[in-house]
């Protein structure tokens, strides 16, 4: 706690390149984008492979596969053969940590809706996207979003591994605090990312609050 | 009218679900398709609005192949029921019954002024409008159901066993609330249902399929318990034919007897009578059982005895069935007639009913 509030106290820790405001946002940086590019790519083909059958099997099986990728390996490797100098080597390996979780959340929402219900909206004479994005969806919402927090929370939490390739963003403080053995930096790092970690699972209650029906949440209390 | 012609459905592996199905679901009607699970009644249903594409033969809705038209188009001009409903958990009743109009394009206002007046039309209570499908029971989603199926004034409605999942008291009220609709509103409504009671009590006409997707009989429901066609029918259709049929005949031209009933206040003795027995009626004209004169004291008014049980029924309403219960739950053998309002008309003795029964088979047979 002590070399918390040394670290955090500190008013030097809070200005210039390596001050908190300027790495949080260097973070943040890496943590988004990754996230926004897994998202493009696993949002639309978990949808899409749960809505038709088709692929699934593919899915599954590159998911697992994905998952079992060691992080810090696939940086080093791809620092390897690309060099240093731009932030797409810390990109790839984040993109590929948190496609998995949205791509099978994904699928498996909406290929978990009641049949009953699919069967029900093409009898009304809804056409394949109507039901989908009016129907499937919606109600695949909940499994969807925990899909993306999940995510976020993974990406955030593993983007310090960008300060091992000379990169910034939190984990700048926990590389740079073991080496010196500043251990208030350290530890203050390593704070922050938790943080930041459980800032972005509030950030997710809220949106699925706001986004998900509450016919589908089945909150108590509305009318 | 929808026609079946030489319809079959052969599904890849070789199972054929139905087999050569030929028959006409009359306009304005409701044709009930009933049948062991495997009969091939859900995929019929199905073949209707396209859920489900014939392999072999053809649909025809008002003469037009349905294969012809595109299934979108196809099933936004006809209603469908579900049994469990299949409401949209995401979306407000009002806005589940609004789905078709909105397919449509009917503008939002428009649409949701045409939901409100349906689930008031199916017996819900518009403050069910802003609720969501979890907060209503099962009965209540179905009738929600219902009324999203009729949103669009569709001229056909596909029932698939819609009143399968809920207890039986509610499965009562929805297919009596089902009558009440049809009387008013003449679809052409196929309802496909396991339940032979079912299909007897709502059908006009019952199409009995077989296991393998074969037509066993096509008939009116009174013909059906009178004349199945074979041992399969025979068989589906169950015990208690006899009575079952009485279901269909009508009680209103039955003979009323008005000379056996005695109002309670009457301080006259009643033993003078020869009548074993006399219905004991109160001051409102509403029945309080039978009582023997033979045994009432010398000095004592009818109020003096404890009334012997009863049973009545409407009479022109109810049919010859009801009748024979409420001879056989009066100790009498009489049935009591009432009106609408529960108020004594008259009686039918032990004789009149025997010659109605007798007469009633007699036409039953033909």
């Amino acid at each position: 706690m002590n070399w918390l509030i040394e670290f955090l106290g500190d008013p030097a820790n809070w200005t210039g390149a390596d001050g908190v405001p300027a790495r949080l946002l260097e973070h943040l940086e890496f943590a988004g984008l990754s996230l926004l590019l897994a998202m493009a790519v696993a949002v639309p083909l978990g949808l899409w492979i749960g809505h038709t059958g088709r692929g699934a099997l593919l899915v599954v099986l590159s998911a697992n596969a994905a998952r079992a990728l060691p992080t810090l390996g696939l940086l080093v490797l791809i620092v390897l053969l690309m060099g240093v100098g731009t932030i797409v080597p810390v990109l790839i390996p984040l993109v590929a940590l948190a496609v998995p979780p949205i791509l099978v959340n994904a699928y498996e929402g909406v290929r978990g809706v009641d049949p009953e219900l699919r069967d029900a909206a093409y009898g009304m004479g809804l056409r394949g996207r109507q039901v989908l994005f009016g129907v499937l969806v919606p109600v695949a919402l909940p499994l969807i979003l925990l899909g993306l927090r999940t995510a976020a929370i993974q990406v955030v939490a593993t983007a310090t591994v960008a300060a091992y390739v000379g990169l910034g963003g939190l984990g700048r403080y926990v590389i740079d605090g073991l080496a010196t053995q500043d251990y208030p930096r350290a530890v203050g790092g390593a704070v922050l990312v938790a943080g930041l970690a459980l800032a972005v699972q509030g950030l997710f209650a809220i949106l699925s609050r706001i986004s998900v029906s509450p016919g589908v949440s089945r909150r108590p209390g509305i009318r | 009218m929808i026609t079946f012609d030489g319809v079959t459905k052969r599904y890849a592996g070789g199972t054929v679900a139905v087999d050569d199905l030929g028959l006409e679901v009359p306009t304005g009607e409701i044709t009930v398709f009933v049948g062991p699970s495997g009969c091939g009644k859900t995929t019929s249903l199905r073949m209707i609005n396209r859920m489900v594409d014939p392999t072999g033969g053809r649909v025809l809705l008002d003469g037009v192949d349905v294969t012809t038209i595109d299934p979108p188009t196809l099933r936004r001009g006809i209603g469908y029921v579900i049994q469990q409903a299949g409401l949209f958990p995401h979306r407000k009743v009002v806005d589940n019954v609004a789905t078709v109009p909105r397919l449509l394009g009917w503008e939002r206002r428009r649409a949701r002024a045409r939901a409100m007046e349906l689930l008031e039309r199916v017996g819900l209570d518009a403050a069910l409008a802003d609720r969501y499908p979890f907060q209503l029971s099962g009965g209540q989603q179905q009738r929600v159901g219902v009324a999203r199926a009729l949103a669009a004034d569709p001229p056909v409605l596909l029932m698939d066993e819609p009143f399968s999942a809920v207890d039986p008291v509610v499965r009562a009220s929805l297919q009596d609330e089902l009558l009440r609709l049809q009387a008013e509103l003449r679809k052409t409504i196929v309802f496909v249902t396991h339940d032979i009671d079912e299909a007897i009590k709502l059908g006009d006409r019952v199409a009995v399929l077989r296991v393998g997707g074969r037509l066993a009989q096509l008939d009116a429901p009174a013909r059906l318990l009178a004349e199945p066609a074979d041992d399969f029918v025979r068989e589906f259709l169950g015990r208690d034919r006899g009575i079952r049929l009485l279901s269909f005949v009508p009680s209103g031209d039955l003979p009323l007897r008005t000379d056996l009933t005695v109002p309670v206040s009457t301080t006259a003795s009643a033993r003078g009578t020869a009548e074993p027995w006399l219905a004991l009626v109160d001051d409102g004209g509403r029945p309080l059982g039978w009582i023997a004169p033979r045994s009432l004291p010398d000095s004592g008014t009818p109020a003096d005895v404890r009334p012997e049980p009863y049973g009545t029924f409407v009479r022109g309403r109810d049919p010859l069935r009801s009748v024979l219960d409420a001879a056989l739950l009066s100790p009498s053998g009489h049935a009591i007639a009432v009106d609408e309002s529960g108020r004594v008309e008259g009686v039918v003795t032990r004789e009149a009913l025997d010659a109605a029964l007798a007469r009633a088979t007699g036409d039953a047979r033909g």
